[in-house]
């Protein structure tokens, strides 16, 4: 029997309270009858069966004009492995992590073919660098204790000036400045993981292995603002700029073996499988559990609580692996990445609702400071559309999560200035990039990302630039049960329940309003007609 | 006529130390050795002093201190008791014909003291630092406000001043930018009392009236490049902003935008390349450890604020090579090649940069604990600056403006 899909809730005087995220914690929320809809995502797809059997078989049958990866490889060549870091999965996944499955074939392989010259590098492009805890989790210890030793276990840095290497410049004029180990190996591997579709195709080493230099050009607001979304690379400039540059890479000799991984949405363990039933079919023992973790969740510290989401990791399960040219083998991910997650939903809404989860691609292990909470919930859930976005424009969106003013000062420094001087002066994406240049350039902060684990100066800027389209849409954004201070500086509106940012969203899109909840985690993406 | 009068009482000092910590500062009057009583004004104590009664006068963070019992013991030698508080004064000189307003320039120096030939320092006009405190014809007192022979500016019978305290003000001057001349006279001096280039980064700790007189006298009479100053609260913020502060962030968040205006590293807490110059218009512990940490090497603090007893480490200050120096009251300026007397400087600041608008209320003597609580926490409350209205008269016209714009920045 095949899973179910997804599914449209019209809310009437019978539907029992929805799940709202809240951070690291959850709550039960009542909807307005007869005006209000929840989106469930569909159930987890089946796994594949034998994923190793099914990674040796993408590895030799490859898609596009591809030779089996076998074939590709001979001694005395230069083999370098890239592969996603640790903002993929989400939550990270458990072990064995489907990088580890694919790299162990790819490098049992490159044994075979006798090649001596092999490297690691995590496609990191802006991101922090990972601790050895999170690299021996994505890889296993058998890699990292093979490479990391002898230095070719290796994080990309994109302010090295010796570990880069400009190609030139695309028809556009856009810079493309990469990785000089990727660029200058006979055959470069990407081992991806797609969780969400902006992810992989070109954009695994056109941003993954790309220099700010490079990365610059396509992460800022004009091309945000293009992008509808950049879930939906047929209508996002974020995918074109990728393609483009991606095309030019390979123009330039560079030889990529594109490996893409799919997973299900199976994301929570058993002991929080109530978190992706829909809430109608929780049994006694759901209730239980929802009722006995909200209870010792609510007398725990925020650090114990912080520590116990985060040391969740998500039974996701591989549903699909291609390999071979980028582009052939991305377009089958999307539509097996779409097969997980795609929910029609029948027009758009006045005020769309959201619970924020305790996670974001850019606070594995770390704090989700306020500046992430805006682009988890405008940057990503906003944009998780086909079509047009879940609310109309000049809606409402109201966010649930506490946001606390609180930010990781490893992880997270230059956001720490961002929300103190930039968001101080003004909240306009557009009006930010005047500070940019002297983030990005920023001593400290590259000194922090190359040798400590800070994203990169920019970073927050990104984040920021990542929430444009959201903000150009929406006539107001209102965060409920965030600290009042933080919510105020990010330009949003602070409210204390659901029902009191519901009667405020009615200044803005007036009395009656449609009213759309997405029930995420598990991601969807919503095809609007 | 009614008076404040600050009496020595030790078990009271210590209560009221004791109270406002624990309670609130107004508690803490109640039991201090502060009351309302029925003053003559003082005798003159010689040919050359004038009888002043006051309009406005202004309640310093030395005053609370004071009245919270915090005050150093080092400064019990430096006054006589019992005093009249109150050294921010804009006045009349009673019998004076024509009503002239004036403002007292507090310090009582060797001129007023009848010491003559004046010591070294007076010579030089340097009064702030004049070494006959404690001597000459009046008992000790470190300036009006603090003799038992002069009174002081919280009474409405008055007090006494010589005439080198004396400073007629500009007719178009309001009273309350005139009344603001006094703690604007002391920005100004440490303002001025290191030098500064045009590229140099100064930081400023506090945003109540001597941080805030310290950005304007730094914007008026040097030429000093960026200013980053501290605001704990928004009313702080754009009132910094507008006195010609270039940012003025949080007061938690102050080392970060020091560190990001010059790009530097950081080393534990310490920016390595911050600040040339902080001025600390705190003055406590919290304050000075902040300022250490967020200057360049070779850089300066200079404390605005009353100091008092405390423990720091003062491994950066040696490692680093910083100084740190006092800021205490006013005297004479070299500025542009000139010599001129700070108060002069500022009654040309107050007037110019509208810094009466710093005045938040104004309340009658007879509701002094009320004045003195509002003044201790004024920052919380969207203030600045509290006065005394020793006329009862001259407030509601420039209140009623103040307090009104400063509330609603609170509430913003």
């Amino acid at each position: 029997m095949s899973p179910r899909p997804g599914y449209v809730l019209e809310v009437d005087r019978t539907t029992p309270p929805v799940l709202f995220w809240n951070g690291e914690g959850y709550l039960l929320e009542r909807l307005p009858p007869e005006q209000s809809r929840i989106v469930y995502p569909p159930d987890p797809l089946k796994p594949l069966e034998d994923p190793t059997e099914h990674i040796r078989n993408a590895l030799s049958h490859p898609i596009g004009d591809s030779q089996p990866l076998k074939s590709l490889l001979h001694p005395g060549m230069r083999l370098t492995i890239a592969f996603d870091d640790v903002s993929l999965p989400l939550p990270p996944m458990q072990q064995p992590d489907v990088r580890q499955l694919v790299i162990e074939e790819v490098l049992e392989l490159a044994a075979d073919a006798g090649i001596e010259d092999v490297a690691l590098i995590a496609a990191l492009s802006l991101h922090r660098r990972m601790t050895e805890q999170e690299l021996r989790h994505a890889l296993g210890d058998r890699i990292y204790d093979a490479f990391a030793p002898y230095g070719l276990l290796m994080q990309h840095d994109a302010e090295d000036p010796d570990g880069l290497v400009f190609l030139g410049t695309t028809d556009l004029g856009e810079e493309v400045e990469i990785n000089k180990r990727a660029a200058t190996s006979d055959l470069l591997v990407y081992v991806n993981i797609n969780l969400v579709p902006m992810d992989g195709g070109h954009k695994s080493v056109a941003t993954g292995l790309a220099s700010y230099r490079s990365v610059r050009h396509h992460h800022n607001v004009e091309t945000m603002l293009n992008s509808k979304s950049f879930m939906d690379m047929h209508h996002s400039e974020l995918h074109s700029a990728n393609w483009r540059m991606g095309r030019y890479i390979k123009e330039q000799g560079i030889k990529v073996f594109q490996i893409e991984t799919t997973l299900n949405t199976n994301t929570f363990p058993p002991q929080f499988s109530f978190l992706q039933k829909r809430e109608w079919e929780w049994g006694p023992k759901d209730r239980a559990s929802f009722i006995a973790s909200s209870k010792a969740l609510s007398i725990m510290g925020d650090r114990a609580r912080r520590a116990l989401f985060h040391s969740i990791k998500a039974p996701l399960q591989l549903t699909s692996i291609q390999a071979g040219e980028v582009e052939a083998v991305h377009q089958v991910t999307i539509d097996n990445v779409l097969k997980q997650q795609l929910v029609n939903v029948d027009g758009q809404t006045d005020i769309l609702t959201m619970g924020l989860p305790y996670i974001s691609p850019y606070n594995v292990n770390s704090i989700m400071n306020p500046i992430l909470v805006a682009c988890l919930g405008l940057g990503y859930l906003f944009n998780m559309y086909i079509g047009k976005p879940l609310v109309r424009e000049g809606g409402v969106v109201i966010m649930r999560h506490p946001t606390p003013l609180a930010f990781n000062t490893a992880h997270h420094p230059s956001y720490i200035d961002f929300f103190e001087e930039v968001l101080a002066d003004t909240t306009n994406p557009a009006e930010i990039s005047k500070y940019e240049e002297s983030y990005a350039t920023d001593p400290w902060y590259r000194e922090l990302y190359r040798t400590g684990h800070a994203y990169h100066g920019v970073h927050p800027f990104y984040m920021w630039y990542w929430t444009a389209h959201a903000l150009d849409h929406l006539s107001s954004v209102i965060v409920v049960g965030g600290n009042t201070k933080a919510v105020k500086r990010l330009g949003f509106r602070p409210a204390s329940t659901l029902a009191d940012a519901l009667e405020m969203a009615e200044d803005s899109v007036g009395g009656s309003p449609t009213i759309t909840h997405i029930r995420v985690p598990p991601l969807m993406m919503a095809e609007v007609s | 006529m009614k008076g404040l009068l600050f009496e020595h009482n030790i078990p009271r000092i210590a209560a009221s130390r004791i109270i406002s910590r624990l309670a609130s500062t107004q508690r803490g009057v109640n039991v201090s050795p502060l009351r309302l009583l029925d003053i003559d004004r003082p005798a003159l104590p010689g040919p050359q002093w004038q009888h002043i009664k006051p309009i406005l006068a202004g309640i310093c963070g030395s005053d609370i201190s004071l009245l919270e019992g915090k005050s150093s013991r080092y400064y019990e030698q430096l006054v006589s008791f019992p005093f009249v508080p109150g050294h921010e004064i804009v006045g009349t000189i009673s019998g004076s014909s024509d009503k002239q307003r004036v403002v007292i320039e507090p310090v009582l120096s060797c001129a007023a003291r009848g010491i003559d030939p004046p010591c070294r320092y007076c010579a030089a006009g340097n009064t702030g630092q004049c070494i006959n405190i404690t001597s000459g014809h009046l008992h000790p007192g470190l300036m009006i406000g603090y003799c038992s022979d002069t009174g002081g500016g919280w009474s409405v019978s008055g007090l006494v001043a010589h005439d080198s305290q004396i400073h007629p003000i500009p007719s178009e001057m309001s009273d309350a930018d005139a009344v603001m001349v006094e703690p604007t006279a002391c920005a100004i001096h440490a303002a001025l009392s290191l030098p500064l280039m045009p590229d140099s980064l100064v930081g400023v700790i506090g945003s109540g009236t001597l941080g805030l007189t310290v950005i304007a006298a730094l914007r008026k009479y040097t030429e000093v490049g960026r200013i980053i100053a501290s605001a704990k609260y928004p009313h702080q913020r754009d009132l910094a902003l507008s006195l010609g502060a270039d940012q003025a962030p949080g007061s938690d968040e102050i080392s970060r935008a020091i560190r990001r205006s010059r790009h530097s590293t950081v080393a534990g807490m310490t920016v390595q390349d911050g600040a040339d110059i902080v001025f600390d218009c705190v003055g406590s512990r919290r304050s000075i450890e902040q300022s250490l940490e967020m200057l360049r090497p070779g850089g300066h603090i200079v404390l605005v604020g009353m100091g008092y007893k405390t423990a720091i480490d003062l491994s950066p200050l040696w490692h680093r090579e910083l100084s740190i120096t006092g800021s205490y009251t006013y005297g004479m300026e070299k500025i542009n090649g000139n010599t001129r007397r700070t108060f002069d400087m500022a009654i040309e600041l107050a007037y110019e940069a509208n810094l009466g608008r710093l005045v938040s209320a104004a309340y009658p003597l007879e509701r002094y604990e009320e004045a003195i609580e509002h003044a201790a926490t004024a920052g919380s409350r969207g203030a600045v600056k509290i006065v005394f209205d020793l006329e009862r008269k001259a407030h509601r016209s420039f209140t009623a403006t103040h307090t009104s714009r400063l509330e609603k920045h609170e509430y913003e």
